[in-house]
Protein backbone atom coordinates (compact mmCIF):
# COMPACT_ATOMS: atom_id res chain seq x y z
CA UNK A 1 0.00 0.00 0.00
CA UNK A 2 1.34 3.44 -0.93
CA UNK A 3 2.19 5.99 1.76
CA UNK A 4 -0.62 8.30 0.63
CA UNK A 5 -3.24 5.54 0.66
CA UNK A 6 -2.03 4.27 4.03
CA UNK A 7 -2.14 7.78 5.44
CA UNK A 8 -5.71 8.33 4.28
CA UNK A 9 -6.84 4.92 5.55
CA UNK A 10 -5.37 5.42 9.02
CA UNK A 11 -6.59 9.02 9.16
CA UNK A 12 -10.15 7.87 8.29
CA UNK A 13 -10.14 5.42 11.20
CA UNK A 14 -9.18 8.13 13.72
CA UNK A 15 -11.42 10.76 12.14
CA UNK A 16 -14.57 8.62 11.88
CA UNK A 17 -14.20 7.49 15.48
CA UNK A 18 -14.07 11.04 16.85
CA UNK A 19 -16.77 12.36 14.48
CA UNK A 20 -19.25 9.60 15.34
CA UNK A 21 -18.43 8.57 18.93
CA UNK A 22 -15.15 9.50 20.63
CA UNK A 23 -11.38 9.33 20.10
CA UNK A 24 -9.76 5.90 19.78
CA UNK A 25 -8.04 4.39 22.83
CA UNK A 26 -6.85 0.87 23.56
CA UNK A 27 -4.72 0.38 26.68
CA UNK A 28 -7.50 0.89 29.27
CA UNK A 29 -9.08 -2.33 28.02
CA UNK A 30 -6.13 -4.37 29.33
CA UNK A 31 -7.16 -3.17 32.80
CA UNK A 32 -10.81 -3.96 32.11
CA UNK A 33 -9.80 -7.47 30.97
CA UNK A 34 -7.76 -7.99 34.16
CA UNK A 35 -10.73 -6.73 36.17
CA UNK A 36 -13.06 -9.19 34.47
CA UNK A 37 -10.66 -12.05 35.26
CA UNK A 38 -10.27 -10.92 38.90
CA UNK A 39 -14.02 -10.52 39.30
CA UNK A 40 -14.68 -14.01 37.97
CA UNK A 41 -12.25 -15.43 40.55
CA UNK A 42 -13.51 -13.20 43.36
CA UNK A 43 -17.12 -12.02 42.84
CA UNK A 44 -16.67 -9.32 45.51
CA UNK A 45 -13.92 -7.64 43.45
CA UNK A 46 -16.42 -5.40 41.65
CA UNK A 47 -19.85 -4.84 43.14
CA UNK A 48 -22.83 -2.56 42.73
CA UNK A 49 -22.57 0.53 44.87
CA UNK A 50 -24.66 3.43 46.05
CA UNK A 51 -21.55 5.47 46.93
CA UNK A 52 -20.11 5.84 43.44
CA UNK A 53 -21.84 7.89 40.77
CA UNK A 54 -21.53 5.13 38.17
CA UNK A 55 -23.30 2.68 40.49
CA UNK A 56 -20.28 0.34 40.77
CA UNK A 57 -17.33 0.08 43.11
CA UNK A 58 -14.23 -2.11 43.43
CA UNK A 59 -11.82 -3.22 46.12
CA UNK A 60 -9.11 -2.04 43.74
CA UNK A 61 -8.34 1.68 44.03
CA UNK A 62 -7.64 2.04 40.31
CA UNK A 63 -10.91 0.45 39.19
CA UNK A 64 -12.68 2.52 41.84
CA UNK A 65 -11.36 5.91 40.70
CA UNK A 66 -13.42 8.53 38.85
CA UNK A 67 -16.67 7.37 40.41
CA UNK A 68 -15.97 3.73 39.60
CA UNK A 69 -16.00 4.16 35.81
CA UNK A 70 -13.62 1.23 35.24
CA UNK A 71 -15.53 -0.89 37.77
CA UNK A 72 -18.67 -0.25 35.73
CA UNK A 73 -16.96 -1.40 32.53
CA UNK A 74 -15.74 -4.57 34.28
CA UNK A 75 -19.28 -5.32 35.42
CA UNK A 76 -20.60 -4.63 31.89
CA UNK A 77 -18.03 -5.96 29.41
CA UNK A 78 -20.33 -5.42 26.44
CA UNK A 79 -19.56 -1.70 26.33
CA UNK A 80 -18.33 0.48 23.46
CA UNK A 81 -14.62 0.63 24.34
CA UNK A 82 -14.20 -3.06 25.11
CA UNK A 83 -16.11 -4.24 22.04
CA UNK A 84 -14.11 -1.75 19.95
CA UNK A 85 -10.84 -3.42 20.94
CA UNK A 86 -12.17 -6.94 20.31
CA UNK A 87 -13.44 -5.76 16.91
CA UNK A 88 -9.95 -4.42 16.09
CA UNK A 89 -8.67 -7.97 16.22
CA UNK A 90 -11.44 -9.18 13.93
CA UNK A 91 -10.77 -6.33 11.48
CA UNK A 92 -7.04 -7.08 11.36
CA UNK A 93 -7.77 -10.79 10.88
CA UNK A 94 -10.13 -10.10 7.97
CA UNK A 95 -7.58 -7.75 6.38
CA UNK A 96 -4.84 -10.37 6.65
CA UNK A 97 -7.05 -12.98 4.96
CA UNK A 98 -7.84 -10.64 2.07
CA UNK A 99 -4.25 -9.72 1.27
CA UNK A 100 -1.30 -11.64 -0.11
CA UNK A 101 0.54 -13.56 2.59
CA UNK A 102 4.13 -12.83 3.44
CA UNK A 103 5.40 -16.41 3.37
CA UNK A 104 9.01 -15.47 4.04
CA UNK A 105 8.26 -13.93 7.43
CA UNK A 106 8.59 -16.11 10.52
CA UNK A 107 5.52 -15.71 12.75
CA UNK A 108 7.44 -16.39 15.96
CA UNK A 109 10.70 -14.47 15.58
CA UNK A 110 10.58 -11.28 13.46
CA UNK A 111 13.35 -10.85 10.88
CA UNK A 112 14.88 -7.78 12.54
CA UNK A 113 15.17 -9.74 15.80
CA UNK A 114 16.52 -12.88 14.10
CA UNK A 115 19.26 -10.93 12.31
CA UNK A 116 20.64 -9.74 15.63
CA UNK A 117 19.75 -12.43 18.16
CA UNK A 118 19.14 -15.56 16.08
CA UNK A 119 16.08 -17.77 15.82
CA UNK A 120 15.67 -18.84 19.46
CA UNK A 121 11.95 -18.58 20.18
CA UNK A 122 12.27 -18.70 23.96
CA UNK A 123 14.56 -15.67 23.93
CA UNK A 124 12.17 -13.69 21.74
CA UNK A 125 9.08 -14.73 23.71
CA UNK A 126 10.75 -13.83 27.02
CA UNK A 127 11.68 -10.35 25.83
CA UNK A 128 8.24 -9.85 24.25
CA UNK A 129 6.64 -10.79 27.59
CA UNK A 130 8.87 -8.41 29.58
CA UNK A 131 8.31 -5.67 27.01
CA UNK A 132 4.55 -6.20 27.36
CA UNK A 133 4.83 -5.57 31.09
CA UNK A 134 6.71 -2.31 30.47
CA UNK A 135 4.39 -1.15 27.69
CA UNK A 136 1.16 -1.63 29.62
CA UNK A 137 2.55 -0.39 32.94
CA UNK A 138 3.84 2.70 31.15
CA UNK A 139 0.62 3.21 29.20
CA UNK A 140 -1.50 3.05 32.33
CA UNK A 141 0.80 5.37 34.24
CA UNK A 142 0.61 7.77 31.31
CA UNK A 143 -3.16 7.35 31.03
CA UNK A 144 -3.02 6.24 27.40
CA UNK A 145 -0.90 4.62 24.71
CA UNK A 146 0.17 5.16 21.14
CA UNK A 147 -3.47 5.28 19.98
CA UNK A 148 -5.04 7.33 22.75
CA UNK A 149 -2.26 9.75 23.63
CA UNK A 150 -0.10 9.97 20.56
CA UNK A 151 -2.53 9.76 17.68
CA UNK A 152 -5.88 10.79 19.18
CA UNK A 153 -4.19 13.27 21.52
CA UNK A 154 -2.01 15.04 18.99
CA UNK A 155 -4.92 15.06 16.53
CA UNK A 156 -6.88 17.08 19.12
CA UNK A 157 -3.88 19.32 19.98
CA UNK A 158 -3.88 17.92 23.54
CA UNK A 159 -0.81 18.99 25.52
CA UNK A 160 -0.75 15.50 27.08
CA UNK A 161 -0.36 13.90 23.63
CA UNK A 162 2.80 15.90 22.94
CA UNK A 163 4.27 15.14 26.37
CA UNK A 164 3.58 11.43 25.90
CA UNK A 165 5.07 11.35 22.40
CA UNK A 166 8.20 13.14 23.66
CA UNK A 167 8.68 10.57 26.44
CA UNK A 168 7.94 7.56 24.25
CA UNK A 169 10.31 8.51 21.42
CA UNK A 170 13.01 9.79 23.76
CA UNK A 171 13.21 6.25 25.15
CA UNK A 172 12.24 4.19 22.10
CA UNK A 173 14.69 5.64 19.56
CA UNK A 174 17.94 5.04 21.51
CA UNK A 175 16.75 1.67 22.83
CA UNK A 176 15.87 0.46 19.31
CA UNK A 177 19.08 1.83 17.80
CA UNK A 178 21.26 0.30 20.54
CA UNK A 179 19.44 -3.06 20.85
CA UNK A 180 19.26 -3.81 17.15
CA UNK A 181 22.63 -2.33 16.18
CA UNK A 182 24.20 -4.45 13.46
CA UNK A 183 27.25 -6.43 14.48
CA UNK A 184 30.58 -4.82 13.67
CA UNK A 185 29.17 -1.33 13.33
CA UNK B 1 -26.50 1.03 18.32
CA UNK B 2 -23.37 2.01 20.22
CA UNK B 3 -22.17 -1.60 20.19
CA UNK B 4 -22.72 -1.80 16.43
CA UNK B 5 -20.60 1.34 16.02
CA UNK B 6 -17.90 -0.22 18.20
CA UNK B 7 -17.82 -3.26 15.93
CA UNK B 8 -17.66 -1.19 12.75
CA UNK B 9 -15.20 1.49 13.92
CA UNK B 10 -13.00 -0.99 15.81
CA UNK B 11 -13.04 -3.38 12.89
CA UNK B 12 -12.08 -0.61 10.51
CA UNK B 13 -9.22 0.55 12.76
CA UNK B 14 -7.88 -3.01 13.01
CA UNK B 15 -8.16 -3.38 9.24
CA UNK B 16 -6.24 -0.11 8.76
CA UNK B 17 -3.48 -1.10 11.21
CA UNK B 18 -2.96 -4.33 9.29
CA UNK B 19 -2.94 -2.62 5.90
CA UNK B 20 -0.39 0.05 6.83
CA UNK B 21 1.92 -2.62 8.24
CA UNK B 22 1.72 -1.49 11.88
CA UNK B 23 1.08 -5.09 13.03
CA UNK B 24 4.49 -6.05 11.74
CA UNK B 25 7.13 -5.52 14.48
CA UNK B 26 9.87 -5.29 11.82
CA UNK B 27 8.26 -2.09 10.53
CA UNK B 28 7.96 -0.61 14.04
CA UNK B 29 11.54 -1.46 15.04
CA UNK B 30 13.00 -0.25 11.74
CA UNK B 31 11.01 2.97 12.18
CA UNK B 32 12.43 3.47 15.68
CA UNK B 33 15.96 2.64 14.41
CA UNK B 34 15.31 5.33 11.78
CA UNK B 35 16.28 2.92 9.03
CA UNK B 36 12.79 2.81 7.44
CA UNK B 37 10.55 5.82 8.00
CA UNK B 38 7.63 4.63 5.85
CA UNK B 39 5.39 3.91 8.85
CA UNK B 40 6.51 7.10 10.58
CA UNK B 41 5.44 9.08 7.53
CA UNK B 42 2.05 7.34 7.46
CA UNK B 43 1.48 8.02 11.18
CA UNK B 44 2.52 11.68 10.96
CA UNK B 45 0.43 12.15 7.83
CA UNK B 46 -2.59 10.48 9.42
CA UNK B 47 -2.38 12.72 12.50
CA UNK B 48 -2.16 15.73 10.16
CA UNK B 49 -5.05 14.76 7.87
CA UNK B 50 -7.38 13.75 10.72
CA UNK B 51 -6.51 16.90 12.67
CA UNK B 52 -7.26 19.22 9.73
CA UNK B 53 -10.55 17.50 8.90
CA UNK B 54 -11.63 17.29 12.55
CA UNK B 55 -10.93 20.96 13.30
CA UNK B 56 -12.45 21.85 9.93
CA UNK B 57 -15.62 19.98 10.91
CA UNK B 58 -15.63 21.72 14.30
CA UNK B 59 -15.26 25.16 12.66
CA UNK B 60 -18.17 24.46 10.32
CA UNK B 61 -20.32 23.12 13.15
CA UNK B 62 -20.42 19.66 11.57
CA UNK B 63 -19.10 17.88 14.63
CA UNK B 64 -20.30 17.66 18.23
CA UNK B 65 -17.57 19.32 20.30
CA UNK B 66 -18.58 16.97 23.14
CA UNK B 67 -16.88 14.13 21.23
CA UNK B 68 -13.48 15.62 22.02
CA UNK B 69 -11.68 13.92 24.86
CA UNK B 70 -8.53 15.70 25.98
CA UNK B 71 -6.50 13.63 28.43
CA UNK B 72 -4.84 15.14 31.47
CA UNK B 73 -1.18 16.24 31.29
CA UNK B 74 0.79 15.25 34.41
CA UNK B 75 4.33 14.13 35.21
CA UNK B 76 3.38 10.46 34.87
CA UNK B 77 2.42 11.01 31.23
CA UNK B 78 6.08 11.67 30.46
CA UNK B 79 7.45 8.96 32.79
CA UNK B 80 4.90 6.44 31.51
CA UNK B 81 5.84 7.41 27.95
CA UNK B 82 9.50 6.65 28.72
CA UNK B 83 8.65 3.24 30.22
CA UNK B 84 6.35 2.38 27.33
CA UNK B 85 9.00 3.52 24.87
CA UNK B 86 11.52 0.97 26.14
CA UNK B 87 9.07 -1.92 25.75
CA UNK B 88 7.83 -0.58 22.42
CA UNK B 89 11.39 -0.61 21.04
CA UNK B 90 12.29 -4.06 22.39
CA UNK B 91 9.14 -5.78 21.15
CA UNK B 92 8.00 -3.71 18.18
CA UNK B 93 4.48 -3.76 19.61
CA UNK B 94 2.22 -1.20 21.28
CA UNK B 95 -1.01 -2.21 23.03
CA UNK B 96 -3.19 -1.90 19.91
CA UNK B 97 -0.82 -3.51 17.45
CA UNK B 98 0.04 -6.28 19.93
CA UNK B 99 -3.63 -7.29 19.81
CA UNK B 100 -3.95 -7.04 16.04
CA UNK B 101 -0.59 -8.78 15.43
CA UNK B 102 -1.80 -11.69 17.57
CA UNK B 103 -5.02 -11.72 15.54
CA UNK B 104 -3.05 -12.10 12.30
CA UNK B 105 -1.06 -15.01 13.68
CA UNK B 106 2.12 -13.63 15.24
CA UNK B 107 3.07 -15.93 18.07
CA UNK B 108 5.44 -13.57 19.89
CA UNK B 109 2.54 -11.10 20.13
CA UNK B 110 0.76 -13.56 22.43
CA UNK B 111 3.65 -13.29 24.89
CA UNK B 112 3.60 -9.52 24.55
CA UNK B 113 -0.13 -9.55 25.40
CA UNK B 114 0.38 -11.85 28.39
CA UNK B 115 3.06 -9.44 29.63
CA UNK B 116 0.61 -6.61 28.97
CA UNK B 117 -2.02 -8.16 31.22
CA UNK B 118 0.62 -8.57 33.93
CA UNK B 119 1.82 -4.96 33.46
CA UNK B 120 -1.74 -3.60 33.63
CA UNK B 121 -2.31 -5.75 36.74
CA UNK B 122 0.88 -4.43 38.35
CA UNK B 123 -0.34 -0.92 37.72
CA UNK B 124 -3.74 -1.65 39.30
CA UNK B 125 -1.90 -3.10 42.30
CA UNK B 126 0.56 -0.19 42.63
CA UNK B 127 -1.91 2.65 41.98
CA UNK B 128 -2.93 3.02 45.63
CA UNK B 129 0.66 3.69 46.70
CA UNK B 130 1.63 6.09 43.89
CA UNK B 131 -1.60 8.04 43.42
CA UNK B 132 -0.62 10.87 45.76
CA UNK B 133 2.97 11.13 44.50
CA UNK B 134 4.67 13.70 42.26
CA UNK B 135 3.79 11.52 39.29
CA UNK B 136 0.28 12.93 39.30
CA UNK B 137 1.21 16.61 39.50
CA UNK B 138 -0.63 18.36 36.71
CA UNK B 139 1.27 20.17 33.97
CA UNK B 140 -0.09 23.58 32.84
CA UNK B 141 -3.56 22.87 34.18
CA UNK B 142 -3.87 19.21 33.16
CA UNK B 143 -6.68 18.72 30.67
CA UNK B 144 -5.61 21.41 28.24
CA UNK B 145 -5.54 21.87 24.49
CA UNK B 146 -2.98 24.13 22.82
CA UNK B 147 -5.48 26.75 21.61
CA UNK B 148 -8.97 27.71 22.78
CA UNK B 149 -11.56 25.26 21.43
CA UNK B 150 -14.91 26.99 21.84
CA UNK B 151 -17.52 25.29 24.04
CA UNK B 152 -15.23 22.32 24.62
CA UNK B 153 -14.93 23.08 28.32
CA UNK B 154 -11.14 22.62 28.12
CA UNK B 155 -8.64 25.29 29.12
CA UNK B 156 -5.95 26.29 26.63
CA UNK B 157 -2.18 26.54 26.95
CA UNK B 158 -2.19 29.58 24.67
CA UNK B 159 -5.07 31.72 25.90
CA UNK B 160 -6.68 33.88 23.25
CA UNK B 161 -5.51 31.75 20.34
CA UNK B 162 -8.09 30.05 18.14
CA UNK B 163 -7.90 26.31 18.83
CA UNK B 164 -9.46 25.29 15.53
CA UNK B 165 -6.91 27.34 13.62
CA UNK B 166 -4.02 25.90 15.66
CA UNK B 167 -5.33 22.40 14.95
CA UNK B 168 -5.46 23.06 11.22
CA UNK B 169 -2.02 24.73 11.11
CA UNK B 170 -0.39 21.94 13.13
CA UNK B 171 -2.14 19.44 10.88
CA UNK B 172 -0.43 21.06 7.91
CA UNK B 173 2.91 20.91 9.75
CA UNK B 174 2.45 17.16 10.35
CA UNK B 175 1.64 16.61 6.68
CA UNK B 176 4.66 18.67 5.63
CA UNK B 177 6.88 16.58 7.94
CA UNK B 178 5.43 13.34 6.55
CA UNK B 179 5.96 14.57 3.03
CA UNK B 180 9.53 15.83 3.51
CA UNK B 181 10.91 13.02 5.67
CA UNK B 182 13.39 10.90 3.73
CA UNK B 183 12.95 7.13 3.34
CA UNK B 184 15.53 6.67 6.09
CA UNK B 185 17.75 8.74 8.35
CA UNK B 186 20.28 6.02 9.15
CA UNK B 187 21.96 3.31 7.05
Amino acid sequence: MSIVKGTLLLASAFLLAVLIVKPIGVSTQFVIFDGIVMDSVNPDYVTESTKNKTGYESQNAYLNKSGGKYAKSVANPINYSFVFVVAMMVGAFISSKLRAKDSTEDKAVPTVWREKFGGCKVKRYTVAFLAGILVLYGARLAGGCTSGHMMSGMMQTALSGYIFAAGAFLAALPVAIFTFKKKGK
Amino acid sequence: MEILLAVLLGGFFGFALDRVGANNPNNIINMLKLTDLRLMRIILGAIGVSSILMFGALSLGLMDVGHLSIKEAYTGVFVGGLILGVGFALSGYCPGTGLTAFAVGRKDALFFLLGGFVGAGLYMWSFQSIKDSFLFEKILGGKVSLGVIENSGYEAVFQGMNGNLIGIVLGLVFILLAWKLPAKLRG
